[in-house]
């Protein structure tokens, strides 16, 4: 631990600190632009510049390990004046366009300036100005501001892989940019606009829409994947004008995808804004009461075994509970929430999550990958794995298809028969796995939503268990799922009770009439055409699949309207916060049921948010374990099956930015599929 | 005058060929298995008592950085000698002499100097635009291999030792020694922040030590000839000779081998044949590579031809590249040639020097015309302060201080131009 003494006062800090991270455990403010502490260090803005005792010229901070008996001064005059210099350089080229730029108020440049420069402009010259680039639908550029700290660069270097970005040309002439303008092709590109410290970079769909002074913000939880990202959103009035990350170093670091951040824009689009109820095959608009009162007209003619109800992936723990026990009620076993056939049951939670958690990762030395691409299931968990694979000791080897995942791995093949030779021990990858201390596998959806998928299950069980996953503090079995309330819906056990039909079978007896009412709960991944001829209750927040084949549609909140408790791939509990209200006669889902109960004697006894927690949380505990990621129980899950062990894998998502009903009203996510997708294609036919 | 025993370039003029055979009647590579088996801590502390200091412009002590380098060469980790040949300061053409008329002791040099930090390899970093020059010094290189006197057991001393030679590509921040490493590796040539420093981590990441062609090519002859015999040159702590080369407004331009320490004007009037017009016709002179500060004649007339003694007059010793100016000479002109030289060779990667060399520039062509007002000329002296120092390399400094050399002595010329255009205006 060295021991520095920075402006006078004598200060430990741990071995590898920077001098500007010593001045800041000291309580000083070190000013920077370049310097970001999740990016590798490159000390070229020289904000940060210090004197340090015996040397001839201040040095960057950033860039300086402190060393045991430094004598460092940041506040002498040569240190403002270095300052002021350094601020006066950047300042020269960079355009006055604060009252235009869309990072005014909340400008790394401009707060800095104010701080630490100096009161006028001595340049007369003229100033320079930079051709903007074209990066893709998502990322604006305005280069003229660019101040060339290169934390774009290494976050496409280091974080997102892509190495699309980089300075070209020399001295004042240097340009960040594409070097084949090209678009940046990321999950993560919409990182760059927070790094950028100036207005260089900013985002094309919030782009000249509001001022980060009028907006609410709301700390809350993603939920348009399973990671669960800790987000912030802004909002105008009823409006979300953006979506941005916030610091969680279990889960998302400080980096959110960009399904997570433009998305949002999906959320004014196609709203369920009103109950709807089918009147001589056509929907009509109708009241709350109409549409209960048509349920309860059709549910007197049903028996309990009739019926059914299914969940969809983005649905918060409450309301899932709330349909639970009212269906439990009503005496139905037929309840599912696996809308893609997974084999998971709630016996052991061990078997269905994420079980070292994403920071797991970090610790981890071999990675066994089944039929998934990170990529695009879960583009924070490819960054980890990626970060993990630029230190040493570390392989991956990946059973599924072939794609760059934007770090190296052995392909081992595509069928289920690679799992059988790892078992043996007959694939190289298998004494990988055996020397590795800490091992882990992750198996994604596209392996286990087969019809041999326990089976599958199995099989993964099995080599956790051969090649030493499973240690005492360490369960090295990851299921890493694609839907954010599909985790919630497994603890509460939203799944079929005894001589329940499970989702395909509840789609089958609806085709053969013997299902003849289907609860739809945000459930819109499913083959909705078996469902025609069936009295169908869609409630959720999108006119997509589901609400077509509806007979009465109750609308509901989307996951930024309504408090929630959301359970991530990893089994972590968190709480969502309410960032804006639904629009028209929308509410929250479980008051939706709530009310529902009334009308055909369901009998639900919460009557707020907080009953139906604590009855919730009563119940299953570990719901009430808010931000923890609480151990799974490990037993023998998976069952014996024929495995079709010649049938390749095939993945859950093909198309990134397209994956449910508020990606698939959102305009910005369109873009992005017209600009990445149909590039695609493109490249394959012409191009060349 | 240096007598020409003491000379260690004995065919800087070409006059004799450059090839094995005659390198071999020269003296080159005369006992060099011998000397290696003295062991690397003698070559270094031979080096460190001959007082020699690096030829390239900082002048480090030759012997310490050598002796930065890790004691025992880890296997992943091998050491390299890199040699910075990328001779680009305006001004100097010393290296490329020794390159093409003199290379076996160069190359004799890199045997000697790999050895004595463990290195196995060594580069050679040449100029790009050094075409003929890196053709000689690859077939000189090609020579040495077939007479077995680098590649494996070189000269029979047991030391395996490899040479490659590396063309760049004609930028002058690739003379920097980190962005020379970051070139070779095939990188934008830009200065990498130190520490770390080359000898921890350099080239790949490895131990690396970067030197100058001169320091090289001399060091063989010290070893042969002794520590004392080359302290005994020069002046205390600015030992032994040094190639000067001389251009500019002298009769006979020239390179030129010289005791350290020699009088400027003595340098001048013995070797270059005096200034055009006679000394008196003498304005300044830019004592070491256009990265020095410029001197006044007043100076010239004393001045010694050292580190220590340019520095004393706020100058330096460089790379001895002697540009020599006559009253002809529009001063602020020709500071201002170099101010564009220094914004277009920046690098661009940090703040002080990709902003501040253009901003000077800019000041700079004012000034010819005389177009600013007296207090620009502060606020050009504050604005080259602010690039001085506050740097990742070196040339941000070097572009400051011409620049400050202008201001200094020649502030009376730069206010008398700005007064003659408000009347002329007027």
């Amino acid at each position: 631990m060295p021991t520095l003494i920075i402006d006078g006062n004598e200060i430990d800090v741990q071995d590898g600190s920077t001098v500007l991270q010593a001045c800041e455990e000291a309580g000083i403010e070190i000013p920077r632009f370049c310097y970001h502490q999740k990016l590798s260090i490159a000390g070229n803005c020289r904000m940060c510049l210090v004197e340090l005792e015996k040397a001839p010229k201040p040095i960057a901070s950033c860039a300086m390990p402190a060393a045991d008996g430094m004598i460092i001064r940041t506040n002498t005059p040569s240190v403002k004046k270095a300052r002021e210099g350094v601020m006066e350089f950047l300042l020269i080229n960079h355009p006055l366009d604060c009252p235009i730029c869309d990072q005014g108020g909340e400008c790394d440049l401009q707060d800095q300036a104010m701080a630490y420069g100096r009161d006028s402009s001595r340049f007369g010259e003229t100033k320079r100005a930079v051709k903007d680039k074209d990066i893709g639908p998502l990322v604006g550029t305005i280069m003229t501001r660019c101040i060339h700290c290169t934390r774009c660069i290494r976050f496409g270097e280091e974080i997102a892989g892509v190495e699309e970005m980089g300075a070209i040309y020399r001295g004042e002439h240097m340009e960040i940019g594409t070097f084949l303008e090209k678009s940046v092709k990321s999950e993560l590109s919409g990182n760059l606009i927070d790094l950028c410290p100036v207005g260089a970079l900013t985002s094309k769909p919030y782009a000249f829409t509001a001022r980060p002074w009028e907006l609410k913000k709301t700390e809350t939880i993603d939920a348009m994947d399973a990671v669960g990202s800790s987000i912030r959103i802004d909002t105008r009035g009823r409006e979300i004008m953006r979506v941005l990350p916030r610091l969680n170093e279990e889960v998302n670091e400080e980096w959110i995808s960009d399904k997570t951040r433009f998305s949002c824009d999906g959320l004014k689009y196609s709203r369920l804004d009103r109950p709807w109820v089918k009147k001589d095959g056509q929907l009509t608009e109708a009241t709350w009461d109409e549409s209960f009162n048509a349920i309860k007209n059709k549910l007197s003619t049903l028996k309990p075994t009739q019926i059914a109800a299914l969940v969809g992936n983005i649905v918060e723990c409450e309301s899932i509970f709330a349909l639970k026990q009212l269906m439990t009620n009503l005496g139905s076993p037929h309840i599912d929430c696996r809308q893609d056939s997974t084999p998971f049951d709630n016996e052991y939670r061990a078997s269905y999550i994420f079980n070292t958690g994403i920071a797991g990762i970090d610790q981890t030395d071999a990675i066994l990958l089944v039929g998934t691409n990170p990529r695009l299931e879960a583009p924070i968990i490819n960054a980890r794995i990626r970060k993990r694979s630029l230190q040493s000791n570390f392989s991956i080897g990946l059973i599924g298809n072939d794609v760059d995942l934007t770090y190296k791995y052995d392909n081992l093949g595509n069928t289920p028969a690679i799992l059988d030779e790892i078992i043996k021990g007959n694939n190289p990858f298998s004494s990988i796995l055996n020397k590795a201390k800490k091992p882990m596998l992750i198996i994604g959806q596209g392996a286990l939503s087969r019809d041999d998928g326990r089976g599958i299950l199995q099989k993964c069980r099995i080599i956790a268990e051969e090649t030493g996953m499973i240690q005492e503090n360490w369960k090295g079995f990851n299921v890493l799922h694609t839907a954010a309330g599909r985790v919630g819906a497994l603890d509460i056990g939203f799944l079929p009770g005894t001589n329940g039909f499970n989702t395909n079978e509840i789609l089958d007896q609806a085709q053969k009439d013997s299902i003849k009412l289907v609860y739809l709960l945000g459930a819109d991944e499913i083959k909705t055409n078996t469902l025609e001829n069936t009295f169908v209750i869609y409630q959720g927040h999108h006119g997509d699949a589901g609400a077509k084949v509806a007979d009465v549609i109750l609308p509901g909140c989307a996951y930024t309207e309504k408090d929630g408790t959301w359970v991530n791939t990893e089994g972590r509990v968190q709480k969502a916060t309410a960032a804006s209200q639904p629009p028209g006669d929308a509410k929250e889902d479980w008051s939706i049921i709530r009310a529902l109960s009334d009308y055909i004697e369901g009998e639900l006894s919460f009557d707020s948010l907080t009953d139906i927690r604590s009855t919730m949380t009563k119940e299953i505990r570990v719901l009430g374990l808010i931000d923890k990621q609480s151990p799974g129980n490990w037993g023998t899950f998976g069952e014996d099956c024929t495995i079709q062990n010649k049938l390749p894998f095939k993945l859950p998502i093909d198309n990134f930015y397209l994956t449910d009903p508020i990606t698939r009203a959102s305009p910005t996510m369109t873009k992005c599929t017209e600009t990445f997708y149909s590039n695609r294609i493109r490249e394959n036919v012409t191009d060349g | 005058m240096l007598k020409d025993q003491d000379r260690i370039f004995t065919n800087l003029y070409g006059l004799n060929n450059w090839s094995l055979k005659s390198a071999l009647i020269r003296g080159d590579w005369d006992g060099t298995a011998n000397l290696i088996s003295k062991g690397q801590d003698w070559i270094i502390n031979e080096l460190k008592d001959s007082g020699l200091r690096g030829r390239g412009g900082a002048g480090f002590p030759t012997g310490l950085k050598w002796s930065f380098m890790p004691k025992e060469e880890k296997n992943d980790r091998p050491h390299y000698l890199i040699v910075n040949a990328d001779e680009s300061e305006p001004g100097t053409c010393k290296d490329r002499d020794i390159m093409r008329h003199d290379p076996h002791k160069l190359i004799e040099g890199c045997l000697l100097a790999g050895f004595s930090m463990r290195a196995h390899i060594g580069y050679i970093y040449i100029r790009g635009e050094f075409y003929e020059e890196s053709q000689r010094l690859q077939i000189a290189i090609d020579e040495a291999y077939d007479a077995g006197l680098i590649g494996k057991n070189a000269c029979g001393s047991g030391w395996d030792f490899d040479l490659y030679l590396h063309r760049g590509a004609g930028a002058y921040i690739c003379g920097e020694e980190t962005g020379l490493i970051e070139s070779l590796e095939g990188k934008p040539g830009r200065p990498r922040l130190k520490p770390p420093f080359p000898a921890g981590a350099g080239l790949y990441g490895c131990p690396s030590t970067v030197n100058n062609v001169e320091t090289i090519a001399v060091t063989p002859t010290i070893l042969r000839r002794g520590a004392g015999w080359f302290s005994s040159l020069g002046r205390p702590k600015n030992s032994g000779t040094k190639l000067f080369c001389i251009s500019g407004h002298v009769n006979e331009p020239c390179n030129v081998e010289e005791e350290m320490g020699i009088p400027l004007k003595e340098l001048i009037d013995k070797h270059a044949g005096g200034v055009r017009g006679g000394w008196d016709n003498l304005l300044a002179v830019i004592p070491g590579g256009s990265s020095v500060p410029v001197i006044p004649k007043s100076i010239c007339d004393e001045v010694l031809m050292d580190f220590d003694s340019l520095i004393e007059v706020k100058s330096g010793l460089g790379t001895a590249a002697v540009i020599v100016m006559d009253k002809s000479t529009d001063i602020i002109e020709a500071i201002a040639r170099l101010s564009h030289f220094y914004m277009h060779e920046s690098c661009g990667q940090c703040t002080p020097c990709r902003e501040g060399t253009g901003w000077v520039y800019r000041l700079m062509q004012r000034l010819i015309i005389g177009d600013a007002n007296i207090n620009e000329i502060d606020k050009l002296e504050d604005v080259v302060g602010q690039i001085e120092g506050h740097t990742i390399c070196a040339l941000g400094d070097a572009a400051a201080w011409p620049v400050q050399g202008l201001i200094r002595h020649f502030r009376p010329e730069l206010e008398q131009r700005i007064r003659k255009r408000a009347n002329d205006t007027i």
